[in-house]
């Protein structure tokens, strides 16, 4: 156990620091610290120039084995690549679900075309990926799809009808990877397909859902005759729900370390406010401060543990990744309410008018959905207390 | 960087696991806690000539095995699981690193020597009675005398001070404040105008003491490092002392949260078991979360510690991981025991059963050392007060 890195490491460090010194410059300046979850509706646009700008450099996909494109980075060059990008305050990457979740997808499960079709796109920068999972009626019960797929045998399609809703920038979406029913009568997580679907076309109409942040980066996608592909199913029909848990595994990849140093951006601005204004004296503040800065720290060297896959020799999640989300989402949530306090009864003054809120006022209410999607603190608990502590699962009702 | 254990460390974690299932069980420590010593000579004989963990990190050139800061928070974390009744944490943790830390030498050489034979216990003593860990709690003083010098003054919170061999003290120059002023001494408690009492606790499982010095005299090499320029050793030995005993917490809070699951998982009422209560289910997730945020913490810490003890890189960072572990791991601890009893019910406010021992060694782990208010205070120190010391 050793917490410093080699030589060589440093040396990536450097690297990628110059880098993001020299090109985080011009026209994105204005992108500094923008873009990321909450935020993720600010420049559209320039955020997808800046993600072909990181290509150009070799700085997506860092992780991926240079067989697809990727740098082939170790699992220490990829930390240090997420705490320099966002100790530079370089934007929030419009490219993250294809680089993080359909990709590796594709990598593990998918086809030799489909990995030829798909993936130079996601390193190029230039084709964008939403998640096509929670519907109306599947959300914390995600296996309960009513997303149909049909095949049509005279076109060689499959026909996608119904409704996926809280998908991330389904808008500025090149691609959907898509969880639908292939076997009409089936249940839960049997049945099921993974499919790869071309968001420009007429079959497609996408919504954006007014927050209670004002904003919109959350859609409702309608499938109606939606057309795709026949070698664009990843996995065979009534695979599509072990195709799709294998992605949750990277989701708690290395990725968790740079949302973590958005984290210490926001506690940063906390802090600013808190010396500025007085608050930084108030005993109570200071107490709460100094606890969401020990628990960020910690929460780093949690994410080193679950990157070094201490324990989780049986196969299993390991512990220390099994709390992850309710540990951050809680401690996310936390710090909007501590930024609130910070700032006192200015909190409530929206400077540049109805409804621009500031960062920290974007923060507060933004948060309040951490704690909900990707698995609520209350599916977490029943799947820390089931799978961690092997205590027995909820029963399931009776489909009327 | 490489954040998991070494075979080599998962075998030593794994080996004092199963000679603790052995010697340190319930029965074991209820005995021991009943006497005014507070451990069995017995078995602290047969931990230091058969497991030598008395010698863990002292380095090999003194007699010890050489090995680091990880190894000896792996050991703490089963130590604290059991609730093993020894004057390791006085003799090691505290005095030990002491010595290291602070000690000339020669100092080290004699010392360490004997207390890497496991014919010397020992501990350190320095709060005259504060909630204040701090250098402000130091209330003895210390002067010249001819050729050496003379202390005076009152300790409190003394861990195993009634039984150790040797007390390391802290005191200060008479009228000054703060970290100013403060020395360490090396004491050895049979030395004339010390006097010491046992103070019963409510946590039985580890004994603490007064010590009372009147004008004890001491020749110079009784003096560690330089008179007057004491705090900033003692303060990185408390660090590393408060890095072990989160450690200890964090192996308390995974026997609790073990032990609950077990108790639930048989306890039937309803005609179910109470594991299957959702209401159950959600306490006990939220105990393995601050089970395996604790032990994070403590892994950080450890390897803090390690740089610290070899000058690395990281060194800086001692106190603040030593507030991050010990901050989050004395509330979780104590967190852990509340909802541990809650969900054991009537049974868990009996004597018979164990929970309460880690209950109260919860609470006075929580205070030994400073609590989680202290320690936070001393990281908004860091962080919201530019230009001042910690």
């Amino acid at each position: 156990m050793k917490l410093s890195f080699s030589p060589e490491d440093e040396q990536f460090r450097q690297e990628i620091a110059s880098w993001l010194q020299l090109n985080l410059t011009g026209e994105f300046e204005k992108l500094r610290f923008r873009g990321g979850p909450g935020d993720e509706h600010t420049f559209p646009e320039e955020r997808k120039v800046w993600e072909q700008k990181l290509a150009e450099g070799g700085w997506t996909c860092v992780g991926w084995s240079q067989e697809y494109g990727g740098r082939g980075c170790s699992i220490e060059q990829q930390v240090i690549f997420f705490e320099e990008y966002a100790r530079a305050g370089a934007p929030g990457r419009v490219g993250h679900i294809g680089e993080g979740l359909a990709g590796p997808t594709i990598i593990a499960f998918g086809t030799a075309e489909q990995k030829k079709k798909y993936l130079p796109g996601i390193v190029a920068g230039t084709e964008l990926w939403c998640q096509g999972y929670s519907e109306p009626s599947a959300g914390s019960d995600l296996a309960n799809v009513k997303t149909k797929a049909r095949f049509d045998e005279k076109h060689n399609k499959w026909m996608i009808n119904g409704q996926k809703v809280w998908t991330s920038l389904a808008h500025e979406s090149d691609y959907c990877f898509v969880i639908a029913r292939t076997d009409l009568d089936s249940v839960a997580h049997k049945g099921l397909g993974f499919f790869l679907i071309k968001m420009d076309q007429p079959g497609i109409e996408v919504r954006p859902i007014e927050q209670i942040t004002g904003t919109s980066e959350f859609n409702e996608v309608f499938f109606d005759e939606a057309q795709c592909d026949a070698d664009d199913i990843v996995g065979a029909p009534g695979e599509g729900w072990k195709v799709a848990m294998g992605l949750l595994g990277f989701e708690r990849g290395v990725s968790t370390l740079g949302q973590q140093m958005q984290f210490q951006n926001e506690l940063d601005d906390v802090i600013r406010v808190a010396k500025s204004n007085g608050a930084a004296q108030d005993p109570a503040i200071r107490q709460r401060i100094a606890q969401a800065h020990a628990e960020l720290k910690i929460m780093r060297y949690n994410s080193m543990r679950i990157l070094s896959g201490q324990s989780g020799s049986d196969g299993g999640l390991q512990k220390e990744a099994l709390i992850y989300k309710l540990f951050w989402s809680t401690w996310h949530r936390c710090l909007g309410e501590l930024a609130m306090d910070v700032l006192g009864p200015e909190c409530e003054i929206l400077e540049d008018g109805p409804y621009a809120l500031s960062r920290l006022q974007s923060l507060f209410l933004f948060v309040r959905s951490d704690t909900i999607y990707g698995g609520t603190n209350q599916i977490q608990r029943n799947i820390i207390s089931e799978r961690g502590l092997g205590m027995p699962k909820e029963p399931k009702g009776v489909a009327k | 960087m490489e954040f998991a254990f070494t075979e080599e460390q998962e075998m030593i974690r794994d080996t004092t696991a199963a000679f603790l299932a052995e010697v340190s069980d319930s029965a074991a420590v209820r005995r021991a806690m009943g006497t005014e010593q507070g451990y069995e000579p017995e078995l602290w004989n047969r931990i230091c000539s058969e497991m030598y963990w008395q010698a863990v990190h002292v380095p090999e050139a003194y007699g010890g095995m050489g090995l680091g800061y990880v190894e000896l928070v792996a050991m703490m974390e089963q130590m604290g699981r059991s609730l093993l009744c020894s004057p390791f944490f006085s003799t090691v943790c505290l005095a030990g690193n002491a010595l290291r830390v602070a000690g000339s030498e020669a100092q080290q050489a004699h010392w360490l020597a004997q207390l890497c034979e496991g014919t010397l216990t020992a501990t350190l003593a320095f709060n005259g009675g504060s909630s204040r860990w701090d250098a402000e709690s130091i209330t003895a003083t210390w002067r010249h005398a001819g050729d050496g010098y003379v202390l005076d003054g009152d300790y409190r919170y003394v861990i195993d001070g009634h039984t150790a061999d040797l007390l390391i003290v802290a005191a200060r120059a008479e009228g000054t404040t703060g970290v100013e002023g403060v020395s360490l001494f090396l004491l050895p408690a049979d030395t004339s105008g010390v006097s010491r009492q046992w103070l019963p606790t409510m946590d039985q499982a580890r004994k603490q003491a007064a010590v009372q010095l009147k004008s004890v005299s001491l020749t110079t090499d009784a003096l560690m490092g330089e008179p007057g320029q004491g705090w900033t050793p003692l303060s990185k030995v408390i660090d590393l002392a408060a890095i072990a005993l989160a450690a200890e917490q964090v192996g308390g809070c995974q026997q609790l949260l073990d032990m609950t699951v077990a108790y639930t998982s048989e306890r039937v009422q309803f005609n179910r078991t109470i594991a299957s209560y959702q209401a159950v289910k959600h306490k006990a997730a939220d105990m393995m979360l601050k089970v395996e945020v604790a032990r994070s913490a403590i892994y950080y810490a450890a390897c803090v510690a390690q740089e610290a003890l070899e000058g690395g890189p990281l060194s800086a960072e001692l106190s603040e991981a030593a507030s991050v572990a010990k901050s989050y791991c004395s509330d979780a601890y104590f967190a852990v025991a509340g909802d541990a009893l809650q969900l054991f019910g009537g049974v868990g406010f009996t004597w018979e059963y164990d929970v309460h021992l880690y209950l109260k060694r919860a609470k006075s782990s929580e205070h030994l050392l400073g609590n989680g208010v202290f320690h936070r205070e001393r990281l908004a120190r860091m962080l919201l007060d530019e230009g001042e010391e910690s």
